[in-house]
C-alpha cells in the first residue's frame, strides 16, 4: 500500500473518461493507414478505374436509358461510385479489428482501464475519417461530370459522406469484432455488401427497377445515401425522396449501427477471447 | 486453502494477489480445477506448467480478460471479475503475442499506451523518455518497431507494460523467441524491478530453467496446482538424488528393485527412476544386485522437472525431454 501511494504521487494524476483513449485509437488508425502507401494508392485508384470502366462501358451500351434521362451514364454513376469508395474503405478499415486481435494489440487495449465505448468510438471514427477523406478526394472529380457545388451544398455532401462512412464503419466493426480470420470477414462482405451496394441505386435507378427489387432498394439504407448525394450533386434531376428524409434515415442508420457495435464490444466472454 | 509457508510469510503484509479456488471450463474442457494460492508484495512469482496446464487461462483471468467460471481472483483488493477497471490501473500486462504496433515508432507506441491509461502532456513525455532509457531504446525512439530485433521489441513491450507505474506486472511467457542473452537480460531486469521498485511480478513459463529464477513457484498440471513453494524447497522435498537406470526390460527390473530394496521405483519412458538419499552408494548396490542388466546409470540432484514427476507421476513433456520443450515453444510461437 505504501509503495502504491508513492507511485501515485510521483506521477501526474491520470485523466479518466473516454475522450483521450478514443482520440489515441483514432490517431493510430489514421497514422497506420497513411504509413501503408499501397493501401492509399489502392483506395484512390480502384474506384476511379471502376467508375471509368463501368461508367463508360454501360454508358455506350445503354445510352437511351429512359430513367437516366438526358444524363450521360458516367454522370449518373458518379454518386454511386462515391458511395462505393466509402463503402469499401469503411468496411475494409475495420479488418484492422481482426488484425489487432490476431497480433495481440487488441489485448493490450482490452486490459487498459478504457471504457468499451471509447474503443468503439476511437476505431469507428478512425475508419470514418479514412473513408470520408477518400470519398471527398473523389469529389475533386466532380467538375468533370459538370457538377459545381456551392459552399452550403458542399457541406451537406460532406455531412452525407460522413454519415454513410460512420454507419458503414460501425457495421464493419460489429461484423469484425467476433471474427478471428480475415477470410471469414471477406466471405461475409461478399455475401452482404456487394448486394447492398448493387441495390442502392448506385448502378441503376430505383424508378426503373421491378417490383420486388424496388422494395429491397427502399429497405436498403445505402439507397438514401446515394439519393441524398444525387439530390445534392444534380439538383435539376427529379428526386425520389426529399433530401431531409434521406438525411434523417442516414442519421438513424448511423445511430443504429453504432449501437450494434457497442453491444458487440460489451459482450464479456468466459471463452479465451484472444 | 493457502500453503503453510505462504501463510507465515503473509502474516505481516496482506497478499497482493489472492487466487481462491478458481475453476474454469470451456468447450467441455476443464482448464482450471480449483486452483488457490497467494502472492506477496515484491515477489517474483512463477506459474510453471506444460502447455495446456491452465496457466494461460489463469493469466487471462488475472489480467481481467476472462471471467472465471467459479472462485475468485483478487488483486490489490479488487475482484478481477467484478471491478476490472479498478484493477486495470494497478496492473501492467505483457502478453506472449506481440502487442506493440510495428507500424508505429517506439515513442509513438508508448504515447498511445499512455493515453489509454489517462496519461498525457509533459508528464507522459518525460515518462516515455524515462522508460525508453530504462529499456535501452532511447537512440531508436523514433524508428518504427518493425525495424527492431526480437529482443528490442520485447523490451518495448515491457516498457509499454510498465509505463503507468503498475504495482503488479503480469508476463505471459515473456522470453518466447528470445536468444539466451536477451533472456538473461530480461530476467535480470525483472529482478531489478522487484528489488528497486517493489513491483510484484508474475511470470508464466514452461521452461524449467527459467522457473529457477523465481522467488516462489506454482506448478500447474491439467488445471490443478501440483506444487507451491520456493524452487529450493520444492527440490529439497524430493530428498537426496534422482537415479535413472537404462535397461532392456524396465518394467521387470523396477519390480525386482522394489522387492529387493523395498524402495519405490517408477518406470518412465523405458527407464527406471528412483529417488534416493546417498544415490552414489545406492548405485553400487543396484549394479551388484542385478549384474549385467543395467546398461547405463545416472545420478543427479533433483531438478524442477523431478519435482513435477514426483507430484504427477509423468514427465513435464510427455513425449520427450529438453529438446521437446524448444519444439513446443516454437509451436506456440507460430500459433
Amino acid at each position: 500500500m505504501v509503495t502504491q501511494n508513492t507511485t501515485l504521487t510521483r506521477q501526474a494524476t491520470p485523466t479518466k473518461g473516454a475522450a483521450l483513449p478514443a482520440f489515441t485509437l483514432w490517431w493510430r488508425e489514421v497514422v497506420r493507414f497513411y504509413r501503408q502507401r499501397t493501401r492509399v494508392i489502392g483506395v484512390i485508384a480502384s474506384p476511379l478505374v471502376f467508375w471509368l470502366v463501368i461508367g463508360s462501358g454501360f454508358g455506350t451500351s445503354f445510352r437511351s436509358g429512359e430513367a437516366t434521362g438526358q444524363q450521360h451514364y458516367l454522370d449518373y454513376f458518379y454518386p454511386g461510385a462515391l458511395i462505393m469508395i466509402v463503402l469499401f474503405t469503411s468496411i475494409f478499415t475495420m479488418m484492422s479489428v481482426i488484425e489487432d486481435r490476431k497480433e495481440g494489440f487488441l489485448l493490450s487495449v482490452l486490459v487498459a482501464p478504457v471504457p468499451r465505448s471509447a474503443i468503439v468510438l476511437g476505431k469507428v471514427l478512425g475508419g470514418t475519417t479514412l473513408s470520408a477523406v477518400q470519398g471527398l478526394i473523389f469529389l475533386l472529380f466532380a467538375p468533370f461530370v459538370g457538377v459545381h457545388l456551392g459552399i452550403g451544398d458542399f457541406l451537406l455532401v460532406v455531412l452525407t459522406v460522413f454519415l454513410v462512412s460512420f454507419a458503414l464503419t460501425a457495421l464493419g466493426f460489429a461484423i469484425a469484432w467476433p471474427m478471428d480470420s480475415t477470410q471469414a470477414f471477406h466471405a461475409i462482405i461478399n455475401l452482404f455488401l456487394i448486394p447492398l451496394w448493387l441495390l442502392s441505386g448506385a448502378l441503376f435507378p430505383l424508378s426503373g427497377a421491378s417490383g420486388w427489387i424496388r422494395v429491397l432498394m427502399r429497405m436498403n439504407p445505402l439507397t438514401y445515401g446515394v439519393e441524398a448525394l444525387r439530390n445534392l450533386l444534380y439538383p435539376a434531376s427529379p428526386a425520389v425522396f426529399p433530401l431531409s428524409s434521406s438525411m434523417a434515415t442516414l442519421v438513424l442508420f448511423s445511430a443504429f449501427m453504432f449501437g450494434l457495435a457497442f453491444i458487440m464490444v460489451n459482450r464479456r466472454t468466459t471463452k479465451p477471447a484472444a | 486453502m493457502i500453503g503453510r509457508e505462504a501463510e507465515s510469510a503473509a502474516a505481516a503484509t496482506p497478499p497482493v494477489i489472492s487466487v481462491q479456488d478458481v475453476v474454469h471450463r470451456y468447450d467441455g474442457r476443464t482448464a482450471l480445477n480449483g486452483v488457490s494460492f497467494e502472492v506477496h508484495p515484491a515477489e517474483l512469482f512463477g506459474l510453471l506448467g506444460p502447455n495446456g496446464s491452465g496457466k494461460t487461462t489463469l493469466f487471462r483471468i488475472l489480467s481481467t480478460l476472462m471471467i472465471p467460471g467459479g472462485g475468485r481472483a483478487v488483486i490489490m483488493g479488487h475482484d478481477a471479475a467484478k471491478e476490472p477497471n479498478h484493477l486495470r490501473r494497478q496492473i501492467g500486462v505483457v502478453f506472449q503475442a506481440q502487442s506493440i504496433d510495428v507500424k508505429l515508432t517506439a515513442a509513438e507506441n508508448l504515447w498511445h499506451q499512455g493515453h489509454l491509461y489517462g496519461l498525457h502532456g509533459a508528464a507522459l513525455k518525460s515518462r516515455i523518455q524515462e522508460m525508453l532509457a530504462r529499456v535501452g531504446l532511447t537512440d531508436r525512439a523514433h524508428e518504427k518497431a518493425e525495424t527492431f530485433s526480437g529482443g528490442m521489441q520485447r523490451r518495448l513491450e515491457l516498457a509499454k507494460g510498465l509505463l503507468h507505474h503498475p504495482s503488479v506486472l503480469l508476463l505471459d511467457e515473456p522470453t518466447t523467441g528470445l536468444d539466451p542473452g536477451a533472456r538473461r537480460d530480461l530476467w535480470q531486469y525483472l529482478q531489478v524491478l522487484r528489488d528497486q521498485e517493489r513491483v510484484t511480478v508474475i511470470v508464466t513459463t514452461h521452461l524449467m530453467e527459467e522457473a529457477e529464477h523465481c522467488d516462489r513457484l506454482a506448478i500447474l498440471n491439467e488445471g490443478k496446482l501440483v506444487a507451491l513453494g520456493t524452487p529450493a524447497d520444492l527440490k529439497h522435498e524430493i530428498g537426496g538424488d534422482v537415479i535413472l537406470l537404462d535397461t532392456q526390460d524396465a518394467e521387470s527390473l523396477a519390480q525386482r528393485i522394489r522387492a529387493h530394496f523395498n524402495v519405490d521405483a517408477q518406470v518412465l519412458e523405458g527407464q527406471v527412476r528412483l529417488e534416493r538419499e546417498h544415490g552414489h552408494r545406492f548405485i553400487t548396490d543396484v549394479v551388484e544386485a542385478f549384474p549385467g542388466e543395467i546398461q547405463a546409470i545416472s545420478v543427479s540432484k533433483p531438478t524442477l522437472e523431478d519435482v513435477f514427476i514426483h507430484r504427477t507421476g509423468h514427465r513435464f513433456w510427455t513425449e520427450g525431454g529438453e529438446e521437446h520443450g524448444a519444439e513446443a515453444q516454437q509451436a506456440q510461437q507460430t500459433s
